[in-house]
């Protein structure tokens, strides 16, 4: 693929590029433990009701990510607070907060289209606009990011414990509840960040797409973050990059930033599946067998 | 707010509660509130690209609620079903921006969509939505009952009936055309919230499977018709107080019962 010279010079690719490259780590290391302690759906939940937050900060014209990290962190918070233990009991209780959530979402949008005539809010909000994202952000995007890295470093021992056995977890003397809800935090951080990227309900795939990629190829947590982070940076900058490039290609309109984000997502998914399928069937017909093949 | 031009919207949204409200006891003792929210919501990029080729938009939505359905299915053989959901969902709705973009029609059509629009609900919109709630009630009707066992106990399902891989197919069917005609009226976001809230009240009223489903349907309409009451006096969107209210039933069945006596439905 030949690219456009100077694609770096350009100012709002730059700030497109680095809050998506931190969006993308931070769904990467929060994702593998959330796809592991199975709470795809919850945090597909935080990320719709966050673009209830993401509205709300358009009619009141403050910072969107505020607005999509207050949202989501309430929504986090009613969920930890609720404190349901059987997973029938939370499957309902996510559902609920979300439809809620998104009840109230469709509000703040028709306000915002109605009260501030801001129409193109609902696609922003909800689908991301990567190249329209004020460079103001940037010291807030990447401080958010950082401090979810730091959370997820420092509970990432007890939180594995945790998510293999709540007992176990209890025996070593680690706080379940406390860590759990640490791991919230941090995925209503990672939420507000990719829905800042890629639109509030497109986040899920930056956060889940590549941990369970990386989940079907590796064997271990830490392998499993590495490769997580790999895919979602190297989808991320790619699908931004093709995205830049497709208006030269297209006639007038080039393809939106998140369908290329998440298309190459999906890719890698498909692809580590695949190689995962094939790196399991020969070892389980030649136990000792050819591992260079 | 009983005018002609309401006529169809009351039709509509009575046929769709009465689908949501039977399929969301279901949805609650399947524990598949994921699922039931990742079809609908996959599904609309269907609209979007029946607004690009200029097709009837229930054909694009049954298109992509039956892709949602193998997807998910297929997914489920390797994956975590809350895994599968998600990458489906991912997946369709980055179809469905494409969609949008190319169509140009981007804003006003997408609010729409994901949140509803209850008036300009045409005749034979009305039609379709009729034969397809039938279609939905009379398979769940058929499936009813190892549905509900295959719900409490699949390893019990699968060995009185022998096919429980079928059985979650029919259920994901269901889900497909209740959402197929639901979308148009109360939008991709909000069929879902009327799934679940409604069932989950029913539940924790009674114990008894049966009776549940008759509540959850009656929940289901309550919500609907002051939804729609609602939405018609302050001019705000229906989704809003189909969700809220939604929530609101939620809330009083844990209030009235801990749900824990109900472990059946």
């Amino acid at each position: 693929m030949v690219l456009t010279a100077g694609f770096l010079d350009n100012e709002p690719m730059r700030i497109a590029l680095s809050v998506g490259g931190g969006a993308a780590l931070v769904c990467a290391v929060v994702g593998v433990a959330t796809v592991m302690r199975r709470q795809a759906f919850a945090a597909h939940a935080l990320a719709d009701v966050s673009s209830a937050g993401g509205s709300a900060a358009y009619l009141i014209g403050v910072n969107p990510l505020l607005g999509f990290l207050a949202m989501a962190a309430a929504a986090a918070g009613i969920m930890e607070w609720a404190d349901v233990r059987s997973a029938r009991e939370r499957d309902l209780l996510t559902g609920v907060v979300l439809g809620a959530g998104l009840g109230l979402a469709a509000l703040l949008l028709y306000f915002d289209a109605t009260v501030r005539s801001v129409g193109g809010a609902a696609v922003t909000v909800l689908f991301g606009s990567m190249f329209a994202i004020p460079a103001g952000i940037v010291p807030l995007a990447l401080a958010v990011a950082a401090v979810a890295l730091l959370a997820s470093a420092i509970i990432h021992r007890p939180l594995l414990v945790s998510t293999l056995s709540a007992d176990l977890a209890r025996a070593q003397g680690i706080r379940v509840r406390a860590v759990a809800l640490t791991h919230s935090v941090a995925l209503a951080l990672a939420v507000a960040l990719s829905a800042m990227t890629v639109g509030a309900i497109l986040s899920t795939a930056l956060l889940i797409g590549p941990a369970a990629a990386a989940l079907r190829l590796a064997r271990r947590p830490a392998s499993a973050v590495a490769l997580a982070a790999l895919i979602g940076l190297a989808s991320t900058w790619g699908g931004t990059v093709l995205a830049y490039e497709s208006y030269y290609w297209t006639p007038g309109r080039g393809w939106p930033v998140s369908f290329c984000i998440v298309t190459l997502i999906f890719c890698a998914y498909l692809a580590a599946s695949w190689v995962g399928a094939r790196a399991e069937r020969p070892q389980v017909q030649h136990p000792s067998g050819c591992q260079g093949h | 707010m009983f005018a002609p031009f309401m006529a169809h919207a009351w039709i509509v949204a009575t046929l769709v509660a009465l689908v949501a409200g039977a399929v969301g006891f279901f949805v609650v003792a399947r524990r598949a509130a994921f699922a039931a929210h990742a079809l609908p919501l996959g599904a609309f990029p269907g609209a979007a690209a029946a607004g690009l080729l200029g097709v009837n938009p229930l054909l694009g939505l049954t298109l992509f609620a039956a892709l949602g359905v193998i997807a998910i299915t297929q997914l489920q053989r390797g994956e975590r079903r809350e895994v599968a959901s998600a990458l489906w969902l991912a997946l369709s709705l980055a179809v469905g921006t494409l969609l949008l973009s190319l169509s140009g029609q981007y804003a006003q059509g997408l609010y729409g969509l994901l949140f509803g629009e209850v008036l300009g609900i045409s005749a034979r919109q009305v039609l379709g939505v009729a034969i397809l709630s039938a279609l939905a009630l009379g398979l769940l009707a058929l499936f009813a009952r190892p549905l509900l066992l295959d719900s409490l106990s699949g390893e019990l399902a699968a060995a009185a009936l022998g096919r429980a891989r079928r059985l979650e197919w029919v259920f994901l069917l269901v889900l497909a055309l209740s959402t197929v005609m639901a979308l148009p009226v109360v939008g991709a976001l909000l069929v879902f919230s009327l799934m679940v809230g409604p069932a989950s009240a029913a539940r924790a009223l009674t114990d008894r499977p049966w009776r549940a489903l008759g509540g959850s349907v009656v929940l289901a309409l309550l919500v609907v018709w002051s939804a729609i009451a609602l939405a018609y006096l302050t001019d705000w969107p229906v989704g809003f107080f189909v969700g809220l209210l939604s929530g609101a039933c939620y809330v009083l069945g844990r209030l009235r019962g801990p749900g824990a006596a109900v472990q059946t439905a």
